[in-house]
């Protein structure tokens, strides 16, 4: 046989890579909030419950994981804690408390509130789901469906 | 606040595009097949009068112009025709050398009437114009920059410059202005005549930080104000004497496929919720102001 057939090399290479119609997504991060800070938001939910008179703590460490979300970051150990840590915030707060919490935000805050809870849902653990789903019913009808239309369109995920 | 006036074509089959003719006296409009139709209003009723068929799949989009009465089809045959009324009452159509390999999505004149915009899924836009010689129209190609597919138009009111939305998120504003079609570009307030000059030049690209693929994209009457919709249910505006700032409204509702603007300050866009809904600008902002549908019941399957 002739010797150019000797090599099977050619068999691994990815094609498609070199079509010219593959859509290339914007490359890098993409700017924005590197990730909220662990050490503020522990010691504010440290504060809430048991001081009465630091209730607002929680409202402070809600609007600091989502102002600090890090949604235009590629690092994925970033996305995890972040992820991680809002889902503690959100699991700390009273069912009684959530929709005071909601209230409270900008609809900006609202949008990436709603992408967590969502996040949340695929990492069940013990009664989760149940809370998330209040959080849920809080932030929808303060958002409606355009707020979760958002959770499945927009590029920059939680 | 008056009823809408219900033009009943087809029974319950939905109408994919449609365009009126200059006088609105008739309309020309295809149900997601390759056949096109043109009704005609007789008192209150509308009959259908001409049968275009010439596309071989699905018409994705109809533009009619006003003055020259010349109808443009475009669709996923990858074709588009310019169709004229002969003198015998006949529709005609006439070729378009397009040289796309995907779907030609949208089709719109330009409000000088001589040349017409053509979006594909090939990532391009066709500007076409007529070459007496021939007998046929010929394109010229916009490419830079469009990653996706192109899924709307809208010619600013000076016949020159071009915005395009696309599925890769962005809305760019391209130079389309051809030498020997149109007369010398004059300055803008959005860009100035010499970048004009370059056929095809990207003047201006916006992505809103909340993005999805853009449905529709509109000029403002006197072209001072772009405004597209995108599927992340959020209305987006840009002035002229601003282009680093978008204006972004998100919406409560499910997303818009199609906006409109009625004068300088006032946008109609409607979609998926089906309502229409009307965006007021006051004070240099963009604000929900009602909805110009009020409580419609679902259309049941017996009407």
């Amino acid at each position: 046989m002739a010797k150019n057939t000797s090599s099977s090399a050619f068999r691994k290479i990815d094609v498609d890579q070199y079509s010219e119609d593959n859509f290339k997504e914007d490359d890098g991060d993409q700017g924005g909030p590197a990730g909220p800070d662990e050490n503020e938001v522990n010691s504010l939910l440290q504060k809430y419950p048991f001081l009465h008179y630091n209730t607002r703590k929680y409202m402070e460490a809600l609007k600091s994981v989502l102002s600090n979300a890090p949604l235009g970051s590629k690092n994925q150990q970033v996305k995890e804690n972040a992820v991680n840590l809002t889902l503690r915030v959100l699991l700390a707060v009273k069912p009684s408390q959530i929709e005071e919490a909601v209230n409270s935000l900008s609809p900006d805050l609202i949008d990436i509130l709603m992408k967590y809870i969502y996040r949340g849902f695929e990492y069940p653990s013990e009664g989760s789901s149940g809370h998330l789903l209040i959080w849920h019913e809080k932030v929808y009808n303060i958002g409606g469906v355009g707020c979760i239309v958002r959770v499945l369109s927009d590029t920059r995920r939680a | 606040m008056a009823s809408p006036t219900v033009i009943n074509l087809s029974g319950s089959i939905p109408v994919s595009c449609f365009a009126w003719n200059g006088d609105r006296t008739q309309i020309c409009v295809s149900f997601s097949t390759p056949e096109v139709y043109i009704y005609q209003k007789q008192g209150s009723s509308w009959d259908k009068i001409h049968s275009l068929l010439e596309h071989d799949q699905r018409v994705l989009s109809i533009d009619w112009e006003p003055q020259s009465n010349l109808l443009a089809t475009c669709g996923e045959d990858r074709n588009a025709y310019v169709w004229k009324l002969e003198s015998d009452g006949k529709w005609k159509p006439g070729l378009v050398v397009l040289r796309i390999n995907r779907a030609a999505t949208c089709v719109r004149w330009s409000p000088s009437g001589e040349k017409f915009a053509v979006g594909s899924g090939a990532r391009i836009v066709s500007i076409c114009y007529f070459q007496e010689e021939h007998n046929w129209w010929v394109a010229k190609n916009i490419k830079s920059g469009i990653r996706s597919t192109v899924t709307c138009l809208d010619w600013h009111p000076n016949s020159t410059l071009l915005a395009v939305g696309s599925s890769d998120f962005h809305v760019r504003l391209f130079s389309a202005a051809i030498k020997g079609v149109d007369k010398r570009p004059e300055d803008t307030s959005w860009a100035e005549s010499s970048q004009l000059r370059t056929f095809g030049s990207l003047l201006h690209t916006w992505k809103s930080e909340v993005d999805g693929w853009v449905h529709d994209v509109a000029f403002s009457p006197a072209g001072e104000v772009l405004a597209w919709v995108s599927h992340s249910s959020c209305v987006c505006f840009v002035h002229s004497s601003d282009t680093s700032k978008i204006l972004s409204v998100h919406e409560h509702s499910l997303p818009y496929r199609c906006c409109m603007f009625a004068n300088e300050n006032l946008l109609i866009a409607a979609g998926h919720s089906c309502a229409p809904n009307l965006y007021k600008c006051a004070g240099g902002e963009w604000k929900f102001e009602k909805s110009l549908d009020s409580g419609a019941k679902a259309l049941s399957m017996m009407e």
